[in-house]
């Protein structure tokens, strides 16, 4: 089987492994006061405090979670909760159109149950979260009195594209507005310059939601920072093991995270391995227009492949390029549904993704799909490639390989699914 | 699968047949349910997630196909369209007819499947002419019935590997005995997409009811109804008339009519029906004439042949003659007339035709005739 959808999950990297398995050697809560404990706290605060140094905050913004969506419903909520209780006026959460899940069920449910209101922020055809005019951020902030956050993408996870998170943070700071940034798709990815604009988190961000399992650590596994002077009610209470968090801290989980953080960090300042990764993708995209030329490429990166090589777009090329997620390739096949071509790709032994959420196992036209101006037709076709460290040529071309027919059969069903012919 | 024992045993049973074989759970409802809810209707998360873990445990793939939009424009819509034209739809044929052997079948052959295979209980026989669709060996679990209006296209991409099981007990063991966890789990009766049984509650949220009269077969008005949609012909119960019948009997439903807004009551005997025809009729395989059991005649038209009628699914069939003629309007109509009088047929049941075990086809019953006239 070979594995092509590392952004649901990444293997398990070996460190990582190594890591929590050292940590499960000695028994001891990191709460307790005895020497068992302290030996446990020693690495749990260690990992915390490498973890911190990712982001160029102290350990104290670093809160350990159960996943990145903990994460995000904490920061979500929390600070919601947080800022309204300041402030009651304070009651609106600004959001881009194209979240993900975790966060669009969560600000859902803060409307319906909390009496928040949401202010939706549009995004633009390759899925970047637009500032200005009319559906921009600048205009959904307003002054900034009656919000309560704003929460974005560092990096869509479905089709790739980088978000404006400085100019975000910016605006926001400028109205006295807290951000979150999920982070959840970007860490470990792209380097923090590459959405943060600079290598320590600047202000105005006031929280980051990460995910272990997306860089190799273990699934179960996240955290939130939460920078000094920002403030959370906490979802979880029962003895503040932590800032805002409640819970036997988790040390072989925050071990094996950190041990995945620094490999990330570690591949980031690599240049080979990061032009070796942006080749594959480019081959990979190449590869596509070249085979499977109905197949329309999205994002920032699909529309880079999208636009003529001619000598002309370079510039906007290389722009594009460098809004994009290196990992990742989506496309939409025009006529096909997107689970006719995961079954097939999956019967051809390639595990790859549509990108959007399922409900009960059926996946769905993607809202970030639509939000970036495709019928429901276009996003029925979608199929989300995504490459991770392990990834070989080979695989790719062997992708490549069974990617032409798969989507002629794929057509064929989608074909008969808007004609039927049996039982008229 | 739906998350039921007996298509988790149909597959089983495909897998050990040494077919490939993947599981497919159809989403037909845009907001399912998350707990099962018991044995009424189908499918809850909860199914979706058994369906899942049977096919683990036959170490298959499992997908989920979802058909909702279609399901409810072909099967749903067309359930209340008929309610509300007086007439009394089978919506599980019309699934059957134009999602499980249609649009699934469909979409499996272009991604290169064979067959689709079910749970149903059925039988298909390699006859000399050609597949033939027959009851199953248990003739309580017999549910050809509903497979009645599949055709011969649709019958060489289907199995049915439960067909010849002597009884829903020994599919029970044998789903226990592979430890399938859903060996014990009930049966779900009812229509699917109606989980509290509660179809005139269901009908009357959809078709806005129109108050209006109900009448003898003379005319006379002897009561009022609150929405002619949720009266079937046959119906007894809660008439509420406010008129008793002269011979003091009770009195059923023998007709609705939309144009009138009226519902037509009268005597038991009234409800007996000497002919049913139906214009939208279709073969389970090889007609009549090219199975040798009628001769063709002029323009389509085929001579009387022996057969039985079914007109429910778990009605007893009941000997008849039948043949296809011009209608009334010119157009071919399968014609049935059962021996002996059937009781309460309406207008929109499916009316399948036998020829001893083997179904031989199907008509949508646009019309009948009753047994007994009105005097004048």
């Amino acid at each position: 089987m070979i594995y092509l959808d590392h952004a649901a999950g990444a293997p398990l990297e070996p460190v990582a492994r190594e890591a929590w398995l050292a940590a499960h050697e000695s028994v001891g809560n990191p709460s307790s006061i005895h020497g068992a404990g302290q030996q446990a706290r020693a690495v749990l605060d260690d990992a915390r405090a490498r973890i911190a140094a990712a982001f160029g905050v102290d350990s104290i913004e670093v809160t350990l979670t159960g996943g990145g969506t903990e994460a995000v419903n904490l920061a979500i909520k929390g600070m919601l909760w947080h800022r309204r209780a300041t402030d009651p006026a304070r009651r609106r959460i600004v959001v881009p159109r194209a979240e993900h899940h975790a966060t669009l069920d969560t600000v859902h449910w803060l409307a319906d149950h909390e009496n928040a209101e949401i202010s939706w922020v549009d995004v633009d055809e390759i899925g970047r979260l637009r500032l200005d005019g009319r559906g921009g951020l600048r205009e959904a902030l307003g002054d900034g009195h009656d919000v309560a956050l704003v929460s974005m993408l560092a990096a869509n996870n479905e089709v790739g594209t980088l978000q404006p998170v400085a100019d975000v943070a910016a605006l926001a700071a400028a109205v006295g507005v807290p951000v979150h940034v999920d982070a959840i798709a970007a860490f470990g990815h792209v380097p923090l310059s590459a959405w943060a604009g600079a290598s320590t988190l600047p202000d105005g961000i006031a929280a980051v939601s990460i995910s272990a399992h997306k860089i190799g650590g273990p699934v179960g596994v996240g955290a939130l920072v939460l920078r000094r002077g920002f403030d959370a009610v906490p979802l979880v209470h029962g003895g503040t093991q932590q800032r805002a968090r409640s819970g036997t801290m988790d040390v072989a989980g925050a071990a094996a995270f950190a041990a995945a953080v620094e490999l990330a960090d570690q591949r980031l300042r690599d240049p080979d391995v990061v032009a070796a990764q942006h080749a594959l993708r480019d081959r990979l995209a190449a590869g596509i227009r070249q085979r499977v030329p109905q197949a329309v490429l999205r994002g920032a990166a699909g529309q880079r492949w999208m636009i003529a090589p001619s000598p002309g777009h370079a510039e906007q090329r290389s722009a594009l390029d460098a809004m994009a997620l290196p990992g990742t390739v989506h496309l939409t096949v025009p006529g096909a549904e997107g689970d006719s071509l995961l079954l097939l790709l999956d019967h051809a032994g390639f595990a790859v993704s549509t990108g959007s959420a399922c409900q009960a196992g059926v996946p769905e036209p993607s809202h970030v799909l639509l939000a970036m101006g495709m019928s429901d037709e276009e996003a029925r076709g979608a199929l989300r490639i995504s490459l991770g460290a392990s990834t070989t040529i080979d695989e790719v071309d062997a992708l490549l390989a069974v990617l032409p027919d798969a989507v002629e059969r794929a057509q064929s069903a989608g074909l008969s699914a808007r004609a039927p012919r049996l039982g008229r | 699968m739906s998350g039921g024992v007996d298509s988790a045993v149909a597959a089983a049973r495909a897998v050990d047949a040494g077919h490939e074989v993947v599981g497919v759970h159809l989403a037909l409802s845009r907001m399912p349910g998350t707990l099962r809810t018991g044995s009424r209707g189908c499918c809850t998360i909860e199914d979706s997630l058994d369906a899942r873990r049977a096919a683990s445990m036959l170490g298959i793939p499992f997908y989920v196909w979802d058909f909702s939009e279609r399901f409810k424009a072909d099967v749903v819509d067309d359930f209340i369209t008929e309610y509300a034209a007086g007439r009394t739809p089978n919506p599980c044929m019309r699934c059957n007819e134009r999602i499980k052997f249609a649009a699934v079948l469909e979409k499996a052959l272009a991604l290169g499947f064979d067959a689709v295979a079910t749970g149903h209980y059925a039988h298909i026989v390699e006859g000399a002419r050609g597949r033939e669709l027959h009851r199953a060996s248990d003739e309580a679990k017999d549910q050809s019935y509903v497979l009645g209006v599949l055709t011969a296209e649709q019958l060489a991409h289907a199995m049915f590997p439960l067909g010849t099981t002597p009884s829903k007990a020994v599919v029970r063991a044998e789903a226990a005995e592979r430890g399938l966890t859903v060996a014990q789990k009930p049966d779900s009766h009812d229509i699917c997409f109606i989980p509290d049984g509660d179809t005139r509650g269901w009908l009357s949220e959809r078709i806005a009811p129109t108050p209006g009269a109900i009448v003898d077969r003379e005319g006379a008005v002897v009561g009022q109804h609150e929405g002619s949609e949720s009266y079937t012909v046959g119906q007894r119960r809660g008439l509420g008339l406010s008129i008793p019948a002269p011979d003091g009997r009770a009195r059923f439903v023998l007709e609705v009519r939309t144009r009138s807004n009226e519902v037509v009551v009268g005597p038991k005997e009234a409800l007996a029906v000497s002919e049913l025809a139906g214009s939208r009729f279709t073969w389970a395989g090889a007609d009549p004439v090219a199975s040798e059991l009628a001769d063709a005649g002029a323009d389509g038209e085929m001579s009387w042949f022996d057969c039985q009628v079914q007109v429910r699914a778990h009605a007893d069939p009941v000997d008849a003659r039948a043949r296809v003629a011009h209608g009334d309007e010119s157009q071919l109509e399968l014609v049935i007339e059962p021996l002996e009088p059937l009781l309460g047929v309406a207008p929109g049941q499916t009316a399948v035709v036998y020829a001893g075990t083997r179904v031989l086809g199907q008509c949508t019953i646009d019309r009948t005739r009753s047994a007994v006239p009105v005097s004048a």
